[in-house]
């Protein structure tokens, strides 16, 4: 067996005592120094994590000449939400001014808040949006399951989302509503898997409405 | 009594592990760094939950509290001082060479053509300076003198010019390529106090060239799904 043979560690007699050479003492001090400096110039410089973004698909701007088919521009399952300065408004459907043509009751707006309480926008889309979340839900579980490829999942997922019966959302913003509002609601629209997030403009009948909620 | 002996002289002690650690530490921090840029005004973002990371190739219009807008591209020197020329023409305006040289190094800037040349002479800190006093307005946006979208056309323009020569070079080096990863990216940096109008004003100015699909940056939140 290949081994090293030592004899036990027992004292060699008759062996040369050789004098103890003392190591070379090297002064660190400023290498150290200068490789903490260092360490403090790259801890302050580094920014570690990479900026997140979120990314939204804006509806391409209408072509001018085109004509729109009023019956297509019908939305039949939406919710309009309507953002002002750290308040949030809503209402279903579509809009009616007071005394419309059609006799509809006049639109009344709702108030929901950021928060994930009774009253929040989360708990509301939960409603609203119990269609796709409902399959997303049987989904996720048939995921976890290995029934069902993630690739699949995802064109379920995306399958339900752009469903007739899914919720689309149209945001609507006034002069008051900050870009934190705006993020903040299409995130939580995120969370709610809502396939089709149209920013849009305000009308003045809307803006009408926000300025007596206000008050 | 026994007494106990003072040691003379300063004790030595052995630096040689924390020397390693330091450098360990500075050689860690050296490769992972990547350096906070030279950005013009410093933006507070929203957070949101959307954890898709920031791509590479970006044109990027900063919006601050108070709805300035300032302009900024993620490419090389070349292709930047590109887009100058192009403006240059458009605009009638001359620059010096040395202009059109610090011009490239910038990371972003904001303020009108007629102002360049002055802003361009600054030093780094001064231009700082310059925009934090409010000495400029940001880009114009106006309908009337609407700079930013010819900023966004020709950056747009110059940055699918370089990505393209990119792309077949890498595809001639017999690399798998996407022909998404070469195109430009539309990246709104928005101040989360700004208020939502300023950043519509530049979202209609990317939908006015077509260009619909933007990407708002935000700062890390906690997913509540999770």
């Amino acid at each position: 067996m290949a081994q090293i043979q030592d004899d036990g560690g027992a004292p060699k007699k008759g062996g040369k005592k050789r004098a103890k050479r003392a190591m070379p003492h090297i002064d660190m001090t400023p290498m150290v120094d200068l490789a903490f400096l260092l360490l403090t110039f790259f801890v302050m410089t580094s920014t570690f994590s990479k900026a997140k973004v979120m990314s939204l698909v804006y509806p391409a701007k209408p072509d001018p000449k085109e004509i729109i088919d009023p019956k297509k521009a019908e939305i039949n399952n939406a919710v309009t939400f309507l953002l002002s300065e750290n308040r949030i408004f809503y209402y279903e459907g579509a809009f009616y001014p007071q005394n419309n043509a059609k006799g509809k009751p006049a639109t009344q707006l709702l108030e929901a808040d950021f928060g994930a309480g009774k009253t929040g926008v989360r708990s509301l889309l939960g409603k609203l949006n119990r269609f796709v979340l409902q399959k997303k839900q049987g989904y996720d579980e048939k995921l976890k399951t290995k029934q069902i490829a993630d690739t699949t999942w995802a064109r379920l997922m995306r399958e339900a989302k752009s469903d007739n019966e899914a919720l689309k959302v149209l945001i609507k913003t006034d002069e008051l509503a900050t870009c934190k509002n705006f993020i903040d609601l299409v995130d939580e629209l995120t969370i709610a898997s809502i396939g089709v997030i149209a920013p849009v403009d305000l009308m003045a009948s809307e803006q009408e409405l926000i300025k007596a909620k206000i008050k | 009594m026994a007494q106990v002996s003072k040691p003379k002289g300063s004790p030595s002690i052995d630096m040689t592990p924390m020397v390693d650690l330091a450098f360990l530490l500075v050689t860690f921090f050296m490769l992972s760094a990547n350096f906070r840029s030279d950005e013009i005004v410093q933006v507070d973002t929203p957070s949101s939950i959307s954890e898709r990371l920031i791509p590479e190739k970006t044109i990027m219009v900063t919006v601050d509290k108070g709805g300035r807008v300032f302009f900024g591209m993620s490419e090389k020197e070349d292709v930047k001082t590109k887009v100058l020329g192009y403006m240059m023409d458009k605009y009638k305006f001359k620059l010096t060479q040395k202009q059109v040289e610090t011009f490239g190094t910038l990371t972003d800037f904001g303020c009108a053509v007629n102002e360049l040349p002055a802003y361009l002479d600054l030093p780094s800190e001064g231009r700082q300076e310059f925009v934090a006093k409010g000495k400029t307005l940001g880009i114009p946006t106006d309908s009337t003198n609407n700079q930013l979208k010819d900023w966004i056309f020709y950056g747009n323009i110059a940055a699918l010019a370089s990505g393209e020569e990119k792309y077949f070079d890498a595809k001639a080096k017999g690399l798998v390529v996407e022909v998404n990863d070469y195109k430009p990216k539309f990246v709104l940096k928005a101040d989360g106090k700004s208020v939502y109008l300023h950043a519509k004003k530049v979202v209609d100015i990317f939908r006015d060239l077509n260009l619909n699909n933007l990407n708002f940056i935000t700062s890390m939140e906690a997913d509540p799904r999770n």
